[in-house]
């Protein structure tokens, strides 16, 4: 069951490609992986703090009044995300920062707030959470792996500046002089999403012609 | 004056909130389905992202700057927001039934919308004046209203062309996206 609820979000339900949100922040903040990773992390706990707690409050919530409750849970969680940063990571915080502040009106969280949490017991709403940060995550890292090797050359550059000295010399230089610096600008941030999403849609058409015929002989009985 | 001017400018073209500063891409992809709807939108949200800045200013220089509570900015911010989009419904309602028609569904989607809990924070972060702030929210919210317009007439002719199937929907929309945001860039130092 548990299971379930994690690949549903991480995969099926995919924020990114299936439901089209937190697109703001998956394009703005895609120009290097380490400015993904960050904000994956800090949307990813923010996710988690919320539907966590808003589950355990779910009986608690009034229902007329559950928006407004929902929306102050997730804008405490993102205001502790932005002062965690703020404190353990500055420089980095500083590249992402109104992006991490914007974390509240993502209607990724929302949405697994009002459609999952407020409804299922903390177990379940933990691993809904986990799914779907890690679906966000992924498309976060894709879309910023790919613009910072054709935009700025290399992978992993300043990921010290999100976990400390250890990944100072992390950074892969694949192209010496970058093949498509357009990509680090917004211009490229939406071509190459609209590519990407082409690329998932491509891959998962191949599934639904499968099924098709299926749902037209049980049409027919 | 001049430097108004260049907010003003700034906002509108040079920094398109949608094109380049992706904020309020939601309703960007979401409902510039047509030309009308987005008009509407763009309209509801002009209105209260004026509204929400000005409050939002005065709130902070007023309230959590005297009493060093700047930390809540955040929360405060977002409740403004919400309260302000449910008082102008309530008051639409009550006085102007068509505009309240006209603009009645857009108005509860605003309050997700980041680009009016954007320009707030970034009004706050650039140690903006009141003054400057209403030009800064005007601007932003007009290049907001503008990008939804020709996005949602261009979107109209993309129903009528022959697009691969993998492309079709949200990839070709995004696509056209990044070739307007290409053709915004060319504002690049204009007031600088």
């Amino acid at each position: 069951m548990s299971n379930n609820d994690f690949s549903r979000g991480a995969i099926e339900n995919n924020p990114a490609w299936a439901q089209l949100l937190g697109l703001c922040p998956l394009l703005a903040v895609s120009n290097s992986v380490a400015n993904a990773v960050g904000l994956a992390l800090a949307s990813g706990f923010v996710l988690l703090g919320a539907n966590t707690s808003i589950s355990l409050l779910r009986k608690i919530i009034p229902d007329v009044a559950r928006l407004p409750c929902f929306v102050l849970i997730i804008a405490t969680f993102t205001t502790v995300a932005v002062m965690v940063l703020e404190a353990y990571a500055f420089d980095m915080f500083t590249r992402i920062a109104l992006f991490v502040q914007i974390i509240v009106t993502n209607c990724m969280i929302l949405g697994r707030a009002e459609a999952f949490a407020s409804r299922q017991p903390v177990s379940r709403a933990v691993f809904d959470a986990l799914g779907t940060a890690v679906g966000f995550t992924i498309a976060l890292l894709a879309l910023g792996t790919v613009r910072e090797i054709l935009g700025n050359g290399t992978v992993l550059a300043d990921m010290d500046l999100l976990i400390g000295d250890t990944a100072a010399n992390w950074q892969l230089t694949i192209f010496t002089s970058p093949p498509l610096p357009l990509a680090l600008y917004p211009p490229g941030a939406f071509l190459l999403a609209g590519i990407l999403f082409a690329a998932v849609k491509a891959l998962t058409a191949k599934d639904d012609t499968i099924e098709r015929p299926a749902t037209q002989s049980e049409a027919k009985q | 004056m001049t430097e108004l001017g260049v907010i003003l400018i700034g906002a509108l073209l040079v920094n398109n909130f949608v094109l380049a500063q992706f904020l309020g891409l939601c309703p960007f992809m979401g409902i510039t389905k047509s030309y009308d709807t987005a008009f509407a939108t763009g309209l509801a949200t002009t209105f209260v992202l004026a509204l929400a800045a000005v409050i939002s200013h005065l709130i902070y220089h007023g309230i959590l700057v005297p009493l060093e509570l700047t930390y809540l900015n955040i929360i405060l911010f977002i409740v403004v927001i919400a309260g302000l989009v449910q008082l102008i419904q309530v008051y639409l309602h009550a006085t102007s039934p068509v505009l309240h028609q006209l603009l009645g569904i857009y108005l509860p989607l605003i309050t997700s919308n980041c680009a009016v809990l954007g320009v707030t924070l970034l009004a706050i972060n650039q140690d903006l004046t009141l003054l400057q702030t209403l030009t800064f929210a005007i601007g932003a919210a007009a290049g907001f209203t503008l990008v939804m317009v020709l996005f949602g007439a261009l979107r109209e002719q993309l129903q009528q062309a022959s697009i691969p199937k993998a492309f079709d929907g949200t990839p070709i929309a995004l696509v056209s996206a990044g070739l307007m945001s290409l053709a915004f860039m060319g504002f690049q130092g204009i007031g600088s």
